[in-house]
């Protein structure tokens, strides 16, 4: 007996009662169609976390000042003046890094005209726009000249607008006042929304770094350092080589621990990635007993059918049927339940997603792998709880099953 | 027309019952020849159905030979004995056994779906020819409901002759027909065994339809009683004709 003729046996048999192999496969359907949606759901939202870091700039590393031993006192790194502009220049040199840019930030309140609005000025180089994949809706960026004469200029982003011009009028060229110093604006930020954390990333000003170190805070130290790496991939080397170069510009010993911290975006998108994986595989862990509850429907069917069939079998047995011929077809009929179910269930679970990704606006991304997987198990699912049935059916003895009432 | 199909040599059969030992078969030896129509009779009891199956191959002996078409049974494994049957044994039961929901040619063609040397066109055209053979020609699409049970008979016997078998090898396949169908099955194996030559073996407990085979083996108790030559063959056809006309079906 050849695999099409089994097909075509396994088939006809099923055939011959159609609810009930619909009903015995309406349990691998929902298993499926319920791992392919709760995977494309978990992997969505992974991937929107992943994108929404990502859009800050995957390769952007950070340096902060960090708490250091002073006297056998540890000071918050915030309050730690240990960036200056004689890091930025060393770090320069350093071959991994593709952009540089010091950050300086106060808070304050922004004025224009009557309507005042509290915001936060950041003070940068040209190289941040870059750095953090920031662009502007009009207007132009400051460039280093603005940087050499602190001029006081800024771009400005969407939530400040708002609030500063309500009336929808052009704000470039406009002079707003920051804690009194007249800031003319000569660029708008593209909105960016709130990130991963809520913050709105719109509620903002950006100006030369010199500016407002010079007029605003009047301080030499830096509060940040932002760069990019050279790639995604290189973003370790970087790590390791900026280190290497502040440690030297601050004339750390060996025995010293650093007095700054340097960090990249990977390791959250680690950490949030984790969160979200982790929730994935619960979901998916759900699904999975559904389908193995699904392959017991499966079992319990084939048991009855086998024993409903015993005449049918010693027939078959009679006319020339080996036990492995049984043994096959019933194995066979189990497998295309479980396949049926299971291409069913995953057309099912692809359309689920659509739904809920266009009622809900969940972010779901159907993976290969998934549906691979799933169709995978279904096989499986099949195979294991077929075989038990199968075998009892291939082991009758002619003569019995024949007489069987 | 000589050639042996069965060759039976002092064929013992005991089953285990218990501590029991049950002698079903208590040694029978008797031959076959090609072209025979040979009916087994015996009461209930007798070793009739033991006989049956181990004819069949269903079953083995557990002393003596047994050769089906020069083939030694005892030394066949399951498997082996399992396409024995297919190639060699047609099969027609008393209760017919065939498929549900599953057409007259889907019935026919099943023998062959076992058999890996016939193409699906083969399959067809065999299985079409075996039910002109059985005069069911019209009815391929019929599934067993839609037919009497003369019909579902004939698409038994049709079965049992696609493989193209050595013998047709019957179990009471008249135990649960009428007179009149019993007499047109009857008259269809007759018309078989003489004018197509094949070997049948037909077990019954009716002499009324022994008297249509031309040899008889009478069983009691596990022994053959009386092996006799029929030589006043009935023919089933004019049987039929004598019958008054009462139903018109």
């Amino acid at each position: 007996m050849n695999f099409f003729n089994l097909i075509r046996i396994a088939y006809k048999a099923l055939q011959r009662n159609k609810l009930r192999a619909f009903l015995t496969m309406l349990g691998i359907i929902i298993g499926v169609a319920s791992v392919i949606a709760m995977v494309a759901i978990g992997q969505g939202s992974k991937q929107s976390i992943h994108d929404q870091l990502s859009s800050m700039g995957s390769n952007m590393i950070t340096v902060l000042p960090s708490s250091n031993l002073n006297g056998g006192v540890r000071i918050a790194g915030s309050s730690f003046q240990t960036l200056t502009q004689k890091d930025i220049v060393a770090l320069k040199k350093a071959q991994y890094i593709t952009e540089l840019s010091p950050s300086i930030t106060s808070k304050g309140q922004a004025i224009n005209g009557a309507l005042n609005w509290p915001t936060t000025i950041q003070g940068v180089s040209p190289d941040y726009l870059d750095i953090r994949k920031l662009s502007l809706k009009d207007g132009i960026a400051f460039t280093e000249d603005d940087i050499l004469t602190s001029a006081k200029v800024c771009l400005i982003g969407q939530t400040v607008i708002d609030n500063l011009f309500p009336n929808g009028e052009n704000p470039i060229g406009k002079v707003i006042r920051f804690n009194k110093i007249p800031f003319q604006i000569i660029g708008i930020l593209n909105p960016k929304g709130q990130n991963a954390f809520g913050q709105d990333q719109d509620d903002i000003l950006i100006a030369p770094y010199t500016t407002i170190q010079k007029r605003i805070l009047a301080t030499i130290y830096y509060q940040n350092i932002y760069a990019s790496a050279a790639s995604e991939q290189v973003t370790d080397a970087a790590v390791s080589e900026m280190t290497q170069i502040l440690r030297d510009s601050h004339r750390l010993r060996d025995s010293e621990d650093n007095d700054f911290t340097v960090r990249t975006q990977a390791e959250l998108i680690n950490t949030l990635s984790s969160t979200s994986g982790l929730l994935t595989v619960l979901l998916t862990v759900i699904a999975g007993i559904s389908l193995v509850i699904g392959g017991i429907g499966i079992m319990n069917i084939m048991y009855v059918s086998v024993t409903e069939r015993t005449r049918e079998i010693g027939l078959r047995m009679s006319i020339g049927a080996r036990g492995k011929d049984i043994m096959l077809q019933f194995l066979m009929e189990a497998i295309l339940i479980s396949i049926t179910g299971g291409i069913i269930g995953v057309v099912l679970g692809i359309v689920s997603s659509n739904l809920v990704t266009l009622t809900l606006s969940w972010p779901t991304i159907v993976s290969e792998s998934s549906v691979l997987l799933s169709f995978v198990v279904c096989a499986i699912t099949g195979i294991f709880f077929g075989y038990y049935p199968a075998q009892k059916a291939a082991r009758l003895d002619p003569i019995e099953a024949l007489r069987y009432e | 027309m000589s050639k042996k199909i069965l060759d039976i040599r002092e064929l013992k059969r005991e089953f285990q019952m218990g501590s029991e030992t049950v002698r079903a078969l208590k040694g029978i030896s008797f031959e076959v020849e090609a072209g025979e129509f040979v009916t087994i009779m015996g009461s209930s009891g007798s070793g009739k159905t033991t006989l049956l199956n181990i004819l069949g191959c269903l079953d083995k002996p557990s002393i003596g030979d047994y050769f089906l078409d020069g083939v030694d049974v005892k030394k066949l494994s399951r498997d082996e004995l399992a396409q024995l049957r297919n190639r060699k044994i047609g099969f027609v039961f008393q209760a017919y056994n065939l498929l549900p929901r599953t057409s007259a040619l889907e019935n026919v063609e099943l023998p062959l779906l076992y058999n890996r040397e016939i193409s699906v066109s083969e399959r067809r055209d065999r299985a079409i020819h075996a039910l002109e053979a059985v005069k069911l020609a019209e009815r391929l699409d019929h599934t067993p409901s839609q037919l009497s049970g003369g019909q579902q008979q004939r698409v038994a016997i049709a079965r049992a002759l696609v493989n193209e078998p050595v013998m047709i090898l019957a179990d009471e396949a008249t135990g649960n027909l009428d007179s009149r169908t019993s007499y047109e099955i009857m008259s269809l194996m007759q018309e078989l065994n003489s004018q197509q030559g094949k070997t049948i073996v037909f077990v019954t407990h009716e002499p009324d339809i022994a008297s249509f085979s031309s040899r008889t083996i009478q069983l009691r108790d596990g022994r053959i009683q009386k092996d006799t030559r029929n030589t006043d063959q009935r023919s089933a056809k004019e049987v039929l004709a004598g019958l008054p006309i009462t139903d018109d079906y």
